[in-house]
């Protein structure tokens, strides 16, 4: 065990802090749920992408730097500090591009990844359906294969990304006559194909950050399936573990929240110490941040090594959703009477983005996979309870 | 950057652990409640002939000249099958302590320490009582402002019985003939030094506890049946077992970081214990917790195994400094000013 960075590591460090202290935007962007900001992101990606630092972790043939876990902690770490602008793109590069590499042909590799890095395709995920939520086996929506092309019928809903995005990927059930998990096929589909509908989704927040997809009779060439035919399900598992995983939710995000909150705790520290939950609130909040962090490393470390992920990893997604809301709680309980005022309010003094934090903070506990399913499946994978 | 343990020390792990679960059964941890010192000559022995007692002694003095985080995975295995005898206590408080104090009273304690022929115990004034005081050949006592060293003619001890039977704990009251170790700064630090090892070794003896009770609470409740099913398979019992899983799993690598930070001597370490002890100790309380629940009527007995594990997590969360403790600690450094905080600065 050596707990300290190495030379490579800190060189790494100081080269990313240099260029995001020139690049990143002075005034933050506009948020990704609406038009113009969405195209703010989308610049930003590409401009990422110039510097080699839109996916640091892909290989370099693919516009990455062939980085390794920990390199991508202290990329991660860095983005985060200098509070550089969201990942528009985080379904693509973080969740279909490492499925692509394993799963994708070289075809649909040299197609498809170029432009998901340059951010010239923007991808949106369409996994949920009306009746299909917790419960992803009970897919409708079906794709049927006609010569070279599947027809594709059906809808998906809570697609994150999709008023604006170029691309979906999802599951669709090929075999008719199949049940539950069989019989579904991993397929990704233009959002501009004749006869796709999107209905925009208003979240708490007032803007579109999710949308239902209609499909009605979409032709889409079978070069846009991801693995073999009835395999869908394997190729999503995999997806659904990276956004589990490290990628998504790095510790870096809930570190800088956690030092934030600290430091609205000690300006604020007469009128917070009225509740004495508040200090204790916000000591838990920053050794939970720590301890996500701490944890990461040593998982990162051991996949470094050659370990593997096992079901310990679905304790992940729990833990850090509880995090982010009970920090973001906690700073709405030490705002007070101003935490409920939108930043732009003229008396919305020193309020900062905690409400914006705070109200997507409620979504974490549910989307990519409901804290009760990750319950589920750490009582029966990880511990071994009887289903 | 290596967040990792090396394959020996996991492999001395895997055989202490091995070792552990074959002599110190349940049936053998509740034995010693019944024995008038409670602690066991025959297993002391074994010990020491593994070179546990021995393992932080330094080579010169008989000893493995292994440091805290090699005995820490060890200390968890303890936790795990709640080892009545001092040895955590032994490596990681009482040897360490020696050998900071050195000179005649190292040359003369860690040999036969190794050799599993003397046990030394160490009682701070933040615990209150001293456990194993009893069995003690020499005791080193925080007194006023000194380090003490006394032998059991020199003390008169005080019997506190503790939920826990397997705790044996002590009043100290110093006779006369003690001789000073240390004194004022000096020994304010061998004492500080000590704090921080014991809530060290509680923080890593509560992960084997916690994980203890899963095992047992996962086992019964598979086994158990009702309305025609095992009760595991509700998700109301699930939901408890997960709820400890995930907050020992993420209790783990603070307890390995703090060992690495004592073991370096880190300016670091007293905050990375504060936060082991704390997240450590919560894991272990929210395992006995829920494992009570979901053993229903049964938990609340004697005779299941379940509170053997349960009374010591309980206990062990309140010695070697208590939540108050460990939070204040904490809360002095991340509301200093100027504080190194948020991403990048966890490892300094």
């Amino acid at each position: 065990m050596d707990l300290a960075y190495t030379d490579q590591q800190k060189a790494f460090r100081e080269e990313i802090r240099a260029w995001l202290a020139a690049n990143v935007p002075a005034e933050p962007l506009q948020t990704f749920d609406t038009e113009e900001g969405f195209k703010q992101h989308r610049a930003w990606e590409a401009k990422l992408n110039e510097g080699r630092w839109g996916m640091v972790t892909w290989p370099e043939e693919l516009g990455g730097r062939g980085c390794d876990l920990i390199e991508w902690l202290v990329f991660e770490e860095e983005y985060y500090k200098a509070r550089a602008p969201l990942r528009v793109n985080q379904n693509g590069i973080f969740l279909l591009g490492p499925t692509l590499m394993e799963y994708g042909t070289d075809e649909q590799k040299a197609r498809i990844l170029p432009k998901m890095a340059t951010g010239e395709e923007v991808w949106a995920q369409g996994w949920s359906e009306p009746n299909a939520g917790s419960d992803m086996a009970a897919i409708r929506s079906t794709a049927r294969l006609e010569g070279d092309k599947y027809i594709i019928n059906g809808q998906k809903t809570w697609s994150t990304r999709a008023v604006w995005a170029d691309w979906c990927f999802g599951m669709f059930r090929t075999d008719p006559d199949s049940e539950r998990h069989r019989g579904l096929t991993f397929i990704l589909v233009p959002l501009d194909s004749p006869g796709i509908t999107v209905r925009p989704i208003p979240q708490l927040d007032g803007l579109p950050g999710f949308a239902e997809i209609f499909f009605d009779n979409v032709e889409v060439a079978v070069q846009n399936r991801l693995g073999d035919e009835g395999a869908g399900w394997s190729v999503a598992m995999a997806t659904a573990g990276f956004e589990r995983g490290l990628m998504l939710r790095s510790p870096a995000r809930f570190q800088e929240t956690a030092k934030r909150l600290v430091q609205l705790y000690v300006e604020n520290r007469e009128s917070a110490d009225r509740d004495p939950s508040v200090r204790d609130a916000v000591i838990r909040s920053y050794l939970d941040a720590e301890s996500y962090c701490l944890t990461t490393y040593q998982t990162a470390c051991r996949l470094n090594k050659g370990g593997k992920i096992g079901a310990e990893s679905s304790t992940n997604k729990i833990f850090w959703s509880e995090l982010d809301q009970n920090m973001h709680g906690t700073a709405m309980s030490i705002l007070g009477a101003r935490a409920e005022l939108l930043p732009h309010a003229p008396d919305a003094v020193g309020v900062g983005t905690w409400l914006d934090g705070w109200l997507f903070a409620q979504s974490g506990p549910i989307y990519a996979g409901t804290n009760e399913v990750q319950r589920n499946i750490i009582a029966e994978r990880m511990l071994g309870m009887p289903r | 950057m290596d967040f990792t343990f090396t394959e020996d020390q996991l492999l001395f792990q895997d055989s202490v652990r091995d070792f552990l679960a074959n002599e110190v059964t349940p049936e053998r941890v509740r034995a010693s409640w019944e024995s008038d010192s409670g602690r066991d000559d025959v297993l002391w022995a074994q010990l020491a002939e593994l070179g546990l007692t021995g393992m932080t002694v330094a080579e010169e003095h008989g000893g493995l000249g292994m440091n805290e985080l090699d005995f820490v995975l060890l200390a968890q295995e303890c936790g795990y099958v709640a080892l009545p005898e001092p040895l955590v206590h032994t490596a990681l408080v009482a040897v360490p302590l020696l050998q900071q104090v050195g000179g005649d009273l190292a040359a003369r304690w860690l040999p036969k320490i190794a050799a599993g022929e003397a046990k030394v115990i160490v009682g701070i004034a933040q615990n209150m009582l001293v456990e194993d005081a009893h069995v003690a050949d020499l005791l080193l006592l925080e007194d006023g402002d000194k380090l003490v060293a006394a032998t059991q003619e020199q003390v008169t001890l005080r019997h506190n019985a503790s939920v826990d039977p397997s705790r044996r704990l002590y009043a100290v009251e110093l006779g006369a003939g003690a001789t000073t170790v240390a004194a004022g700064e000096e020994a304010r630090c061998l004492v500080a030094g000590a704090l921080n090892r014991g809530a060290l070794g509680a923080a890593a003896q509560a992960l084997g506890l916690a994980q203890r009770m899963v095992d047992i609470s996962v086992q019964y409740t598979s086994e158990r049946q009702q309305f025609g099913k095992p009760i595991g398979s509700f998700q109301a019992v699930k939901h408890h077992m997960a709820n400890v899983a995930v907050r020992l799993e993420y209790a783990k690598a603070p307890v390995h970081r703090a060992a690495y930070a004592v073991a370096h001597n880190q300016e670091i370490a007293s905050h990375a214990v504060s936060h082991a002890k704390l997240v450590a100790c919560e894991a272990a309380n929210l395992a006995a917790k829920n494992s009570i629940q979901v053993h229903g009527a049964m938990g609340y007995t004697w005779e299941v195994d379940l509170h053997i594990y349960m009374k010591k997590a309980w206990a062990l969360a309140n010695t070697w400094g208590d939540a108050g403790l460990h939070k204040t600690r904490v809360a002095g450094r991340i509301f200093a000013e100027g504080a190194a905080l948020g991403a990048g600065a966890t490892f300094g």
